[in-house]
């Protein structure tokens, strides 16, 4: 599989480590109520969708910049890459 | 029908004209008492063990494809019980027993083989976990045995002993390990529950669970609705997907898993051989194909195919530890889907849903374990109890903290 990175180009994938779903990204509030039910669900529990699936990439072998990569569990064709920071901006983390 | 030595003498003799199907292709029926989904190994012998010794009648196979298509398809048929945590080696080391005795309770050529499984050693630090390993597996009643590096030389003598990077210091072996013929187990367990009364539907994919009041009370088919008291899912590689159809997320990520055949040689490996730090493992078939394997491609997939990264690493570690393997041609390579569970250990347990009931999250795993999980999965669906052997295999055990997570990975599927 070729990532295409969006600041580096198209790399191997072989550059890259796996984390999992980007959903991820989305660590529970620690102060919640119900925090221990969140953080098992966050920790454990997964869509595992058949097609699109959006996951994080980590570029050891890189720029060391974490991606979220949309790719079909299918077919492994890769529709779309954005840096994770980007994705995490644009949900409203400042950090 | 009894196979027996006479019975193939009869039919030669008598131009091979009592050979009957070995089972039946029955329409589904309206309803059934217990519905299994997936016809692979695992749904087989849940249907077959059922049966033959929890007494239930009116049983159902429902099957997408063609029994046998999946997984124990497509596997490095390898059978052992080498594993280290009391959640495990009580419940591999009775699937290992139900397969020293398996042909002739299901009067069919398994072609099973204890030819033995060799794990190398190439450190301190592993000859101690490897010890440990090994008397874990004595004290649960199953054999392990530690060998030199003259032992191992001896007897494997095409192995490379004194590579630089991984020269072999040793290594733990299970004499009672071995390889199967694994499609003849899914026709084993086939013809054992359909000569029972069990129907076996193919080409009957479920769409969809019927849950009332919280209570599933049938499925969807592409065949039409069938009613069941209780519905059994054993369709690892795509449980994500099937249970997703009864509303459930689970602790389980789909991840592709590689194999390769060579060509056909002359007798080489007397057993199986696995080099887990360099990725490989090996054994060869009777038919004198070297099967081998790796590591899972480590990213979520349901493609049934892998990709090349993995077939370098695969290769590379074959030529590592058993260099002759460069000489041989590859004949096939194919991927299978498995489900890696969030600490590489199964579930067998109950759903939230009444009547609704899991097994899965077998990892690369699962075709050892076919008859335990098919005679634990037959006890709770018959009893509603989980087997002793399969107490630790509870879907709660995540949130409450008991994990069986063998190699110390976390919750991290793509690493176990």
């Amino acid at each position: 599989m070729i990532i295409n990175h969006p600041l580096l180009g198209p790399r191997d994938a072989q550059e890259f480590t796996y984390l999992g779903d980007a959903a991820l990204i989305n660590r529970p509030d620690w102060q919640a109520e119900d925090a221990a039910e969140q953080f098992y669900a966050y920790q454990y529990l997964r869509d595992n969708p058949a097609g699109e699936h959006r996951e994080l990439w980590f570029h050891e072998g890189g720029d060391r910049s974490w991606l979220v990569v949309t790719r079909n569990t299918v077919t492994h064709e890769i529709s779309n890459v954005e840096l994770a920071r980007d994705v995490a901006r644009s949900q409203g983390r400042s950090k | 029908m009894r196979y027996s030595g006479f019975r193939v003498i009869k039919e030669a003799l008598t131009g091979h004209k009592g050979w009957t199907p070995a089972w039946r292709d029955p329409e589904p029926q309206s309803a059934y008492d217990i519905v299994i989904i997936g016809g692979g190994g695992h749904g087989l012998a849940t249907a077959y063990y059922l049966a033959k010794k929890y007494g239930e009648k009116k049983i159902a196979v429902l099957e997408k494809g063609w029994i046998g298509g999946g997984n124990v398809g497509r596997n490095t048929t390898i059978i052992r019980s080498n594993y280290l945590l009391d959640g495990n080696e009580p419940f591999y080391e009775m699937s290992l027993k139900l397969w020293e005795g398996l042909e002739q309770d299901f009067n069919y050529n398994a072609m099973i083989s204890q030819r033995g499984i060799l794990n190398l050693i190439h450190t301190d630090a592993q000859r101690d976990a490897f010890t440990r390993r090994g008397n874990a597996m004595i004290l649960n009643g199953a054999d392990a045995v530690m060998l030199s590096t003259d032992q191992i030389k001896a007897e494997y003598p095409f192995l490379n002993v004194n590579d630089a990077r991984f020269p072999i210091k040793g290594g733990l072996a299970q004499r009672r390990g071995g390889t199967v013929r694994h499609d003849a187990v899914a026709w084993g367990y086939a013809r054992g529950a359909d000569s029972r009364g069990v129907d076996i539907i193919q080409n009957c994919e479920v769409t969809g669970f019927r849950i009332e009041q919280g209570a599933c009370v049938g499925v969807e088919t592409s065949r039409g609705f069938i009613g069941a008291k209780k519905v059994g899912a054993a369709v690892a590689g795509s449980s994500g997907r099937l249970m997703a159809k009864a509303g459930m997320r689970l602790p389980i990520e789909s991840h592709v898993l590689q194999a390769f055949v060579s060509e056909g040689l002359k007798p080489l490996l007397p057993g199986v051989i696995t080099f887990g730090a360099g990725h490989f493992y090996c054994s060869q078939s009777d038919k004198g194909g070297l099967v081998f394997g790796g590591d899972i491609d480590g990213y979520n997939s349901y493609a049934q195919r892998g990709n090349l990264p993995v077939v370098e690493d695969v290769c590379e570690g074959g030529m590592a530890i058993l260099p002759a393997i460069g000489r041989a041609r590859l004949l096939r390579m194919w991927g299978g889907i498995m489900d890696m569970s969030m600490d590489g250990s199964p579930i067998i347990d109950k759903t939230h849903i009444d009547g609704l009931y899991f097994n899965g999250g077998w990892c690369y795993g699962g075709f050892k374990a076919t008859p335990a999980s098919g005679l634990c999965f037959a006890h709770l669906l018959a009893t509603d109890t989980p087997h002793e052997v399969a107490t630790a295999y509870r879907f709660d055990r995540f949130q409450r903290g008991y994990m069986i997570d063998e190699k110390g990975m976390g919750a991290q599927p793509n690493l176990h």
